[in-house]
């Protein structure tokens, strides 16, 4: 949890930068060429472009969703700033079971191209991150080795139900920037990095938009909104997205026509796209860019001079992307080269120039900051100068290239603030490594959180094993030379590097540190993988007709339809689709005894509806589930409807935290999600906030989400519930009947599909007695299959078992409804039987139905003097109430009353009499 | 006697040698029997029932057919002898031996679910295991047992075998989180699992939440046992037999001839009668015949029906008879004022002060023998008695009533007392006469 608070929040300010043009006068909305972003008490900015790729602020944290930026516009007061974009998506956004889809094992920096239509393509500019490098990699050829940790790879498209081969045309049409030759000597790559701003000349601070429109603006956003996140900034447009302007009343029209007509967003989008595209709108721009141009130069220079030497690594790949893409010349992309370019380097300076925050903030996460810091101190004296290269002694061989890279550039850096700081500090011995402890807050937060997405579970795995080897042998490490410790401390500070993505070998990392003589606890395996072992031989097939129908008659076969629930079917069907095609949001509550089939129907309704939104009939949407009785305390439920979310793990508080936020946020791309909630009663606490705030998110604006709820008792929600919950859940209830004895023998006809192994009359005879019983449809499923297993034993062979017949049917019935009770008894020995008797008339002396032992025990004595048997003594008597007592035949009290323990009989007398009369004759 | 007799003066020294060796291999075969470390042949007298679980447990292991089973019975009825004797079964077939993994699960050890549950992951060598430590809190291991068992289907993953011993304890476990989750695993498409509880109570499904109750399958195998004297007869024979396989054809047929004819004697058919009316279940009858084995030495190398006999009378023995002969004479004395309190208030309870005035004024109307005690020796005397709990305080709340009048109970039965009076040394006559009287 601590990792998330570690994060400080920047505020960011966003400005628009260049000329304002019309492109919409009807709604009065106007384009933008560019936004400046700067984080707040930073001087740097960075300028964001059409055409470039974004990092766009979402759920996650570390994994910003990704888009294509093709248009700033905004109304006339400035007072909204929208962006179009064209989205990507990251393997974990794609849906759990679609993943499988791939077929191999994706880069961890793929991204794909987003063909679906059910993501909102306009988005708050305000939400924007960062920018980030996109490289377009041929289907064919393989992801490219050394590539910079904060490049990004796109070789195919998602289009919601397939991953096609992405047409290269998609990524070229309008961005392809072609930076031309002549703006490389302005970075020279391998320029010492003190040398480079000399060189350049006097530096000019300047901002770039002159437009007293925009000034004004900043000056009324550092104003009001200075304070505010940019979360709860996005939350406050939101609400006033009516109100403020008509071009986010058109957004509500369009949303609400998108529910008729799913495919009207791509026609819009396509429109707009046209619209940007137009060259008299190009025109307007065209004089504003020289006069950009410049002053973006400027300020690079600005910032380049803060840079460290590590600089040069992150721009030679900036300057290496542009020939690939020199080969496209659309207007656009002409008149932006220069744009893309200044701003493609100026964002991968910008982690260096604006500091720590920014880094973090950008493109990788938090813990990197950390770590970094945490180990540039033990690694400032042994640094050498091996370390760029790979040192033998490393013990990861495994290290993928852009690790290395970005160990390389922490290294450079680290360095180079050691020899600003101090050059006496390079005699640092390595007992400086065993000194080092990690804060609090990093094994905490290392501890809490749990990753379990597969990619990173495959590549957790490979670095445990790399790593474990240090961990084994802390006292080993002692005896090493110092070589070989600088060495380590750089093969450990690369997987610290790492840890930005697989966070999950730190605590095995540090351990030997904290406690280098000790023997070493074994870390929590964090990337387990929850699985049986397979079997070494395969499970036999059903043999004969008998054990075919066993095998259809198991509760857990799933059926290919669910007869006798039509109606029931139908409705929740009618409400998840409107709710799913509307966007919106609902309650429902379902209520049934256990086995009525409530949570197999609401599976067949996503069945169906998966189905449908992969015709394309409605909008893709997301089924997400939990159960009550599969979590051990109910504020388990935020944690686990996370998890299912977005694959995160963190504790119940913060989930709740989390999930708040996701659900009343405007976010976009947003999808429908389904919740179903089984056994909804035990997520009840005396606060009742867990159900509560399940029932309130869906009344929430922008959460989207469609909440199906299940339990037993049908009047629960007045049992239980406090008015503000039962309020929130509505009255959208359903119950479900018990089966009636019919619908049970559909239910077993529809299963055996003319398997033909019953008898009609034992199959009704069955229905009938379970109807009468309960309507369970579990219980009938069971008879069944235990008639089978009767009929097979009843005959010599199994293969030539016939049907089953009305006496199977009968014994089985007979083995799982009859009361044991009475077999108990007669099967009992004869002092205890003697004791059951002495009970009764003890009980009829007394007129009453309990005693004492010792008044029992009085009876006892005088009957087995009436049997003629050897009295027994008090011990024995003791010994034989106990045994009734463990059989439930007696009630006891404790046993350390000893004799004055009362005794009850947890049978009827008529039953006790019964079996004992038929005992005796 | 005299066989021994005859056996000993014709055995030369080596042979001597070997009969302690004979005899400790008897004691070795027999304990092992008896104490319950061997598996029998084959369970007497549960044939069929051997036969449902066999069966049941075969279709899971070979077909990945999910199921849930309880065993019930009373105590000592063989239940883990029957689900132990199928499964060592089970695992001799060739196919099923490397495609189950048991889970051993005990009541009375995994008290909570988080325990039960940390024990099923260790057992089944989940990969969040690390040597014998399982990681994670309750929620992870739960989530995390639940996450495996799902990405198990039936014709791969192999089935799990929970055997969930006293598994009506686990029914008092919170939610019954543990119990649901296993038979809901069992009757849904999942990695094919077999639920097994052994218990002796026969209203265990009463226990269950009607959720968990749906969800399990009804089966019940019960163990009761309908066992006549005859059989009972020829078991005891053939668990104090010696087996076909004993090096030494002599000693066994020696020994086994020994046996038969025990089992034909009289006295020794009275015992094991007056055992089989107490209780049927082997255990009792292990105790007894393994008091009367501990009987048999070098030099004695045969159950004699004395034995059996001593043996009977050590199991039968009433545990507060012992208590009573290691009293003194004054707390004997107190325990005689109590019964006449109690035959005259009907078994209302009574406390020390009334204990004292019957004591003083048996004082002084009859006793001849007994001089006077002080108060604090007969208050020391009572709370001795109340220490050794053949009294027993009916207040609750002991700090606000002084001592004296605190309301006792007496926990011991008339014909206790009288028989411990009968077999007290050197009871004074005059205390006899009281405990005889009447009305003190």
């Amino acid at each position: 949890m601590v990792r998330y608070f570690t994060r400080l929040r920047m505020r960011r300010i966003y400005k628009w930068g260049g000329r304002p043009y019309i492109f919409d006068r009807k709604l009065k909305s106007y384009g933008f060429e560019y936004l400046n972003m700067s984080v707040e008490g930073q001087e740097a900015v960075t300028t964001v472009t059409p055409g470039q790729y974004i990092l766009i602020e979402g759920n996650d944290d570390e994994y910003p969703f990704v888009a294509k930026l093709l248009k700033f516009f905004g109304d006339e007061s400035h007072k909204q700033k929208k962006a179009l974009v064209q989205w990507f998506l990251r393997l974990s956004e794609v849906p759990q079971n679609k993943k499988l889809l791939l077929g191999r094992s994706p880069h961890p920096q793929e991204i794909f191209y987003y063909l679906g239509r059910a993501c909102d393509n306009e988005i708050n500019a305000e939400s924007i991150l960062g920018t980030v490098d996109v490289q377009h990699v041929p289907e064919d050829t393989p992801f490219p080795e050394p590539g910079t940790k904060d490049t990004l790879y796109v070789k195919l498209s998602w289009d919601t139900k397939a991953f096609n081969v992405l047409d290269p045309v998609l990524m070229q049409d309008t961005p392809a920037s072609t930076p031309p030759k002549p703006a490389l000597p302005l970075f020279p790559p391998c320029a010492s990095p003190t040398a480079t701003p000399v060189s350049r000349g006097p530096v000019r601070r300047a901002l770039p938009t002159p437009d007293p429109t925009v000034m004004r603006r900043a000056g009324s956003v550092s104003d009001t909104r200075a304070t505010m996140s940019a979360g709860k900034r996005s939350t406050l447009e939101a609400e006033s997205i009516h109100s403020a302007s008509k071009l986010s009343a058109s957004k509500i029209l369009s949303a609400k026509r998108r529910g008729s007509a799913a495919d009207t967003p791509g026609v819009r989008k396509k429109l707009q796209l046209s619209i940007g595209a137009s060259p008299g709108k190009k025109m307007t721009r065209a004089d504003v860019l020289c006069e950009l141009l410049d002053e973006e130069m400027e300020s690079e220079k600005v910032i380049s001079l803060k840079l460290s030497s590590s600089v040069s690594h992150s721009l030679q790949h900036g300057c290496s992307l542009s020939p690939m893409r020199s080969g496209c010349k659309t207007p656009n992309g002409q008149r932006r080269f220069p744009w893309k370019l200044s701003s493609i380097s100026l964002d991968r300076l910008s982690p260096t120039a604006l500091g720590e925050q920014d880094l973090s903030r950008a493109t990788t996460p938090s813990r990197r900051k950390e770590s970094a810091m945490a180990i540039r101190k033990p690694a400032l004296g042994v640094l050498a100068e091996e370390d760029s290269e790979d040192s033998p002694m490393q013990p990861i061989a495994l290290t993928p290239r852009s690790k290395r890279k970005s160990a390389q550039l922490v290294s450079l850096r680290i360095r180079k603030q050691l020899n600003l700081l101090d050059n006496t500090q390079e005699l640092i011995s390595d007992g400086d490594d065993d000194c080092f402890v990690p804060s609090k807050k990093d094994l905490q937060s290392s501890s809490d959180e749990e990753k379990t997405d597969s990619e990173e579970e495959t590549r957790g795995r490979n670095c445990k094993t790399s790593v474990r080897t240090p961990c084994k042998t802390p006292s080993k490490k002692k005896d090493l030379q110092s070589s070989t410790d600088e060495g380590k401390t750089e093969s450990e500070e690369e997987t610290v590097v790492r840890k930005t993505r697989g966070r999950n070998c730190k605590t095995s990392v540090r351990t030997p540190h904290k406690k280098p003589s000790k023997k070493v606890t074994p870390s929590t395996p964090r990337h387990a993988t929850p699985s049986i072992p397979s079997r070494t031989v395969p499970a036999r097939q059903p043999g004969n007709i008998l054990e075919e129908a066993r095998a259809r008659l198991h509760v857990s076969s799933v059926p290919e339809s669910l007869p006798c629930r039509e109606q029931e079917f139908q409705d929740i069907y009618n409400f998840v689709e409107s709710k799913v095609m509307d966007g919106t949001g609902g309650c429902m509550y379902i209520s049934g005894v256990p086995g009525t089939g409530k949570t197999a129907t609401i599976h067949e309704v996503i069945r169906c509806l998966q189905h449908a939104s992969d015709m394309d009939e409605i909008p893709t949407f997301r089924f997400i589930e939990i159960n009550g009785m599969k979590m051990t305390d109910p504020h388990q439920a935020y944690v686990q409807i996370l998890q299912k979310l977005t694959d995160q793990k963190v504790t119940a508080d913060h989930a709740a935290a989390l999930l708040e936020k996701r659900f009343s946020n405007p976010a976009p791309k947003k999808e429908t999600t389904v919740l179903l909630v089984d056994e909804l009663d035990l997520l009840w606490t005396r606060k009742q906030n867990v159900m509560y705030n399940l029932f309130d998110w869906p009344t929430r604006r922008h959460a989207r989400l469609v909440v199906l709820t299940i339990a037993n008792t049908m009047d629960l929600p007045e049992r239980i519930m406090i008015n503000r919950v039962a309020s929130r859940l509505g009255l959208t209830r359903m119950s479900f009947q018990p089966y009636s004895f019919k619908q049970l023998q559909q239910i077993i006809t529809s299963r055996l599909n003319k398997v033909k192994a019953f008898e009609e009359d034992a199959l009704q005879l069955v229905s009938r007695k379970v109807a009468a019983l309960s309507g369970d449809a579990r219980r009938c499923l069971d008879i069944c299959r235990r008639a089978t297993e009767i009929c097979e034993h009843s005959t010599s062979h199994p293969s030539s078992a016939g049907l089953v017949r009305m006496n199977h049917v009968m014994e089985a019935l007979d083995e799982m409804f009859s009361s044991s009770y009475i077999t108990a008894i007669r099967c009992a020995s004869l002092q205890e039987q003697l004791f059951l008797r002495a009970v009764i008339a003890e009980f009829r002396r007394l007129g009453l139905e309990e005693a004492t032992f010792q008044q029992v025990f009085v009876q006892h004595r005088a009957l087995s003097r009436v049997e003629g048997l050897q009295p027994i003594s008090v011990s024995e008597g003791l010994a034989v109430c106990q045994r009734l007592g463990a059989c439930r035949l007696l009630l006891l009290e404790a046993s350390r009353l000893d004799m004055l323990q009362r005794v009850r009989l947890n049978v009827s007398q008529d039953d006790v009499l019964y079996a004992l009369k038929a005992v005796r004759d | 006697m005299s066989k021994r007799k005859v056996k000993e003066t014709h055995m030369p020294v080596g042979e001597c040698i070997s009969q302690y060796g004979y005899i400790f291999q008897v004691q070795m075969i027999l304990r092992e029997r008896f104490c319950h470390q061997r598996l029998p042949e084959k369970p007497v007298g549960m044939e069929s029932q051997h036969k449902h679980l066999l069966e049941l447990l075969r279709r899971t292991a070979v077909h990945g057919e999910s199921n849930s089973v309880l065993i019930v019975g009373p105590r000592g009825s063989g239940k883990t002898m029957l689900l132990n004797c199928v499964l060592r079964e089970l695992l001799e077939v060739k196919d099923v031996n490397k495609n189950v993994l048991p889970v051993h699960l005990n009541g009375l050890l995994q008290t909570d679910d988080r325990i039960a549950l940390k024990e099923i992951t260790r057992q089944l060598n989940l990969e969040n295991v690390v040597g014998d430590k399982v990681f994670g809190s309750f929620a992870e291991n739960l989530a995390f047992l639940l996450e495996a068992l799902k990405k198990g289907d039936r014709s791969s993953s192999r089935p799990v075998l929970f055997i969930l011993d006293e598994f009506d304890l686990f029914a008092h476990h919170k939610n019954q989180t543990l119990l649901y989750n296993l038979l809901d695993v069992s009757q849904s498409a999942q990695a094919p699992v077999a639920v097994i509880g052994l218990t002796c109570r026969l209203d265990v499904l009463e226990l269950l939440e009607k959720r968990v109750k749906s969800r399990f399958s009804h089966r019940q195998i019960h163990l009761l046992s309908s066992l006549s004297f005859i059989q009972y007869l020829d078991n005891v024979r053939s668990q104090l037999s010696l087996p076909q396989d004993f090096p030494d054809t002599n000693f066994y047929d020696e020994w086994n001839d020994g046996i038969k004819t025990l089992c034909e004697d009289q006295s020794v058919v009275d015992v094991l009668q007056r055992h089989y009316n107490s209780s049927k279940d082997f255990r009792s009858l292990h105790l007894l015949l393994m008091l009367a084995l501990s009987r048999v030495s070098a030099s004695k190398p045969a159950i004699k029906p004395t034995d059996l006999l001593e043996a009977s009378r050590v199991c039968m023995v009433d545990s507060k008879a012992n208590i009573l002969h290691g009293l003194s004479i004054l707390e004997l004395c107190l325990i005689i004022a109590m019964k006449h309190l109690n035959d005259i208030y009907e078994g209302e309870p009574f406390n020390f002060q009334m204990v004292h005035n019957e004591f003083k004024k048996f004082l002084q109307r009859k006793s001849h023998s007994i001089h006077n005690f002080d108060k604090p020796v007969v208050i020391k005397a009572f709370e001795h008695l109340q220490q050794l709990e053949l009294i027993k305080s009916m207040d609750s709340s002991t700090a606000k009533i002084q001592k004296e009048y605190q309301l006792m109970k007496l926990l011991l039965d008339h014909s206790q007392i009288m028989e411990a009076l009968q077999k007290y040394p050197q009871c004074p006559t005059d205390v006899k006469q009281w405990a005889m009287s009447a009305f003190g």
